[in-house]
Order: structure tokens, then C-alpha cells, then sequence
């Protein structure tokens, strides 16, 4: 029996045209255990990008160099290159709280700020000081919750706190707050593992919509979901990306074994 | 390949192939049963094809329904997802085998009273010879996996064409030789027309053996045979 498909020691990645995001040769630790290997790839701009991998193999992790989160963790050490639109984002000069702004991040749980759902999406544009007036901060935590389609479900109730609505609803607002502070970068580590499918699909919904203005990456542990949402796929196992490519090719005829063996369910 | 991880998946994928196998072998059955009774002019076989037809369309409903169940609880991806999509194109392939089997075993039993011209049936007999040995290799293929031979059976389906277009011709020229040969070569042309569309559709599931395994279609261009009734129809008249 023959297949075409191999087990390299390479990488298999197809160059993604206009990348918004390109890493080179990065190498994460925590302490002296090494948790990515020399990962090299590029996410495209008015794109989603999934990563997908099994549990452990860094995703987090490699998502977390993205708007050095893993600063925060005091054993985390981060090697390589990484820019956003050619800017070294390890550049010592460069303003990490700035950064942040500009890639925002959507977390596994919702984790909305313990204020009203107004100041939820305020908070980030006032500190960055972004918009110059109350009308026009107003106006801009409406666009927010509009774009995340829940103003309807809350402009009655803007100054209830954020932590009464629902996990869906919940999620959305954290989503509205990270494009509060007007990002380049949604970083999205499985959004969508607490909702039920209709919240699901209204996030995925938001995705697609945000995508025309913004680069998205989505961590994922369902292949359906990356099949569904994402244009491109990035597979890592055990520290290291195995093959980026096509989203549509991944799924129907990916190129190496390991990335065969995880999608349709043959892992050990 | 490693096995899933849930193994009634495995058995799922692999029950299809055990009914894509029972109807590939239903259908080479019928076929050469079929012809078998055109040639030894045998009307009681030829009724009996015409009604074993009935249990391939029966396997056919029943892959239908297996793989729309798969992709409704498993979601197949890659492989697994060209696996059950090849799996639902054999079948309507082999269905459509089955059916022409069904229509020379009715030509058999229209004729099976006039006696036929030795040099017609034995082109007509070299055909059936081809087309199921096209039928059994490219069954083969699918079971094997094997891109190979399907690309090799996708390539011999022009020796069919070839000898079909011989056949026509000559039976052109039997039934100009005489008209009251009208009749029975009518007969006999679509029982060779029958046997070159198997050819098409074994051809069919050639390619998707082809795609199943690598993931791409064949690419290369096939040498095809003269085709062509009309031209040769024109050319006689
Ligand atoms: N804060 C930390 N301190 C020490 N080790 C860590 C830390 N965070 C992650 N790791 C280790 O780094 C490796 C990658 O973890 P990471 O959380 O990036 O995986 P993941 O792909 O996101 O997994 P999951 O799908 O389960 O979320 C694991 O071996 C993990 O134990
Ligand atoms: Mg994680």
C-alpha cells in the first residue's frame, strides 16, 4: 500500500503572501525545559490563521511570544525573530504596553473585568488614550459592541457588570474589548471551548466579519472548527510546527503523516 | 496507517469497503453472466441477470446511507474524508455497472432466438474479456490502495474504445451486406455500446482510486482511441 504522504524532519510550509506576523528560528523555555523549537512561520494580513496541535505542544505558548505575554512569566525565556509588519517586537525600545494594544488577545475562559459592561470596553481606549471626548469614547463602546453583535442584548444595560451576562455573551464582550483599543492582531486561544454551538457560531460569525480589517489567530481543538474559520493552518506537536499551509489542503490532503495521523483521529 | 483512536470508526471505514467489495463482485458477476448468455444465446440466464441487478441497488442505498451517516457523526478529514467520498462515487459507478449488465442480459434474451455471426461475437467476446478484466483490476486497485494500477487500468480503458470501434464498423458493414441482418446487429451494437460505457465507468473509478490515494487527480493526458460513430457513420455513408 502506498501514500504520499511523509514523515519529514522539515517542516512542510507554503509561503503565506503579505504577512502581517513573521517569526524566525524561535525557541522558547521555561527554565531549561524547551518548549517551542526553532519555529519559523508567517501569518497573512485580513486573514485567520488556525494553530492546532495536541495538548502540550505549545500553541499557548508560541501565541504568548506574539504580544510577549510569556514576559509576565519570570522562567520564560523567548529566542528568535519575530516582527509585526517588520517591526522587531523584542526590540528593547519597543513600548510593551503599546504592543499589547495593537495585538489584542481573547482567552479560553471569558474573563471580562469586574465593571459595568461599559467600562468593560472603555477602559483600554482611555488609557491608551485613543478617542478625546465622553461622546466619542461613547460612540466608540458602541461600534465595539455592535461589531461583537451584542449591543442589541445589552444597550439597556450598559452599567450592570460584565461578569451577568452569559459565558457567550461574556466572550463577545471580551472580543469587543480587545478590538476596543483598534488592534492589528486578534490572538483568540480557544474562544470557544466554553460556549454552546450557537454562541460558537456567533463568535465564528464575528470572526469572519473581523477578519477584513484585522489578522486573526485562533488556537483550536476542534479540526472542525479550524476547517471552518480559518484560510490558513499552522500543526504543531511536541514544540515544533509541522506544516503550514492551506487550510483547504491541510484538511483534505495534508502533506505530512503526523498532520494526517492528528486530524482524523489516529494519534496514540 | 495507525488505527483511530475509536475503533467503531475503524470498523465503519472498513465495513464500507467490505460493501463496496460485495457489489464490485456482484457486478463482474452479472456482467460476465450477462454475456455469457448473449453468446450461448441462453434466455433463461439472461432473466436470471436481469434480476440479480436488484441486490446491487440494494448495496448501493445501503453505502449511501453508511457514508452520509459518517460525515453526519464523525466529520471524516483528510484521507478518511476522500476515503468516504470515494467510497460514495465507486458505488454509483458500480451501480451504473450493474445497470448495464441488467441491459445486455435484456439484449441476450431479444436475441437469444436467432443465431449470430461468428465474427461479431467474437470481437463482441474479446471486449466483455476487457472490460471485466478492466472491472476486476481496478476492484483490485481499490482494495489495495494501489494509484498504480488504477493510473495503468485509467490508461488501458483506450484498448476498449478500440476494439468497440472495430466492432462498429463491422457490424456496419454486416448490416449493409444485408438488411435483414438489421435486426440482430442493432441488438448486438448496443450490447457493445453497453460494454464500452463499463469501460467508461470502470475508467471513473480508476480516477477516483487515483485521487483517494494520492489526494490529486490524474494529471496526465489519456491517448484516447478514434472515437467517434459519428465520423465513421459519415465515412460508410
Ligand atoms: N507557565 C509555565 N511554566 C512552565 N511550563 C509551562 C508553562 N506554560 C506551559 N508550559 C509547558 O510548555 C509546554 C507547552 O504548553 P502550552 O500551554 O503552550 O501547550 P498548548 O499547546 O497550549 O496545550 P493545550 O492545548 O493543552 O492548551 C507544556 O509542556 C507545558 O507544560
Ligand atoms: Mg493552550
Amino acid at each position: 500500500m502506498e501514500h504520499q504522504v511523509v514523515e519529514g524532519s522539515k517542516p512542510v510550509t507554503v509561503p503565506a503572501l503579505d504577512p502581517t506576523i513573521t517569526a524566525r528560528g524561535v525557541n522558547v523555555f521555561y527554565g531549561d525545559k524547551q518548549a517551542i523549537f526553532d519555529v519559523d512561520v508567517d501569518v497573512p494580513r485580513n486573514a485567520i490563521t488556525s494553530f492546532i496541535g495536541p495538548s502540550g505542544c505549545g500553541k499557548s505558548t508560541f501565541l504568548r511570544c506574539i504580544n510577549r505575554m510569556n514576559d509576565t512569566i519570570p522562567i520564560c525565556t523567548v529566542t528568535g525573530d519575530i516582527r509585526i509588519d517588520g517591526e522587531d517586537i523584542y526590540d528593547p525600545r519597543l513600548d510593551v504596553v503599546e504592543l499589547r494594544a495593537r495585538v489584542g488577545m481573547v482567552f479560553q475562559k471569558p474573563n471580562p473585568f469586574p465593571k459595568s459592561i461599559y467600562e468593560n470596553i472603555a477602559y483600554g481606549p482611555r488609557i491608551h488614550g485613543l478617542t478625546r471626548s465622553k461622546k466619542e469614547l461613547d460612540e466608540l463602546v458602541e461600534k465595539c459592541l455592535e461589531k461583537a453583535g451584542l449591543l442589541k442584548e445589552v444597550k439597556d444595560r450598559m452599567n450592570e457588570p460584565g461578569t451577568g451576562l452569559s459565558g457567550g455573551q461574556q466572550q463577545r464582550l471580551c472580543i469587543a474589548r480587545a478590538i476596543a483599543t483598534r488592534p492589528e492582531v486578534i490572538l483568540m486561544d480557544e474562544p470557544c471551548s466554553a460556549l454552546d454551538p450557537i454562541a460558537t457560531a456567533k463568535v465564528e460569525e464575528l470572526m469572519e466579519e473581523l477578519k477584513e480589517n484585522y489578522t486573526i489567530i485562533i488556537v483550536t481543538h476542534s479540526m472542525q472548527q479550524a476547517a471552518r474559520v480559518s484560510q490558513r493552518t499552522a500543526f504543531f506537536h511536541l514544540g515544533k510546527l509541522v506544516e503550514n499551509g492551506d487550510t483547504r489542503q491541510i484538511f483534505t490532503n495534508p502533506s505530512d503523516k503526523r498532520t494526517q495521523d492528528y486530524i482524523t483521529g489516529r494519534f496514540g | 496507517m495507525p488505527e483511530h483512536t475509536v475503533k467503531s470508526y475503524e470498523e465503519e471505514l472498513s465495513l464500507l469497503d467490505t460493501k463496496i467489495s460485495r457489489m464490485g463482485g456482484l457486478a463482474e458477476h452479472n456482467l460476465a453472466q450477462a454475456f455469457d448468455a448473449l453468446q450461448r444465446r441462453d434466455a433463461r440466464q439472461a432473466e436470471l441477470v436481469i434480476v440479480a441487478d436488484h441486490a446491487i441497488d440494494v448495496l448501493e442505498r445501503d453505502v449511501e446511507e453508511q457514508v452520509i451517516e459518517i460525515i453526519a457523526r464523525r466529520q471524516p478529514m483528510a484521507n478518511d474524508l476522500r476515503h468516504v467520498i470515494g467510497a460514495l462515487r465507486i458505488t454509483s459507478d458500480l451501480e451504473r455497472i450493474g445497470d448495464l449488465a441488467k441491459n445486455i442480459g435484456k439484449r441476450a434474451a431479444a436475441i437469444a432466438e436467432v443465431s449470430h455471426p461468428k465474427p461479431v461475437i467474437s470481437g463482441l467476446s474479446q471486449m466483455a474479456e476487457l472490460a471485466l478484466k478492466q472491472l476486476k483490476m481496478v476492484l483490485d486497485a481499490y482494495a489495495e490502495r494501489d494509484a498504480e494500477l488504477a493510473l495503468k487500468v485509467w490508461r488501458d480503458d483506450q484498448k476498449i474504445d478500440a476494439t468497440y470501434n472495430s466492432l462498429f464498423r463491422e457490424l456496419l458493414t454486416y448490416m449493409m451486406e444485408d438488411p435483414r441482418n438489421i435486426g440482430l446487429s442493432t441488438h448486438l451494437l448496443f450490447g457493445a455500446k453497453n460494454l464500452e460505457r463499463v469501460g467508461d465507468h470502470t475508467t471513473n473509478i480508476a480516477e477516483t482510486v487515483f485521487y483517494l490515494v494520492r489526494g490529486e487527480a490524474i494529471s496526465d493526458d489519456r491517448p484516447k482511441g478514434e472515437d467517434t460513430t459519428m465520423a465513421r457513420l459519415a465515412e460508410h455513408g
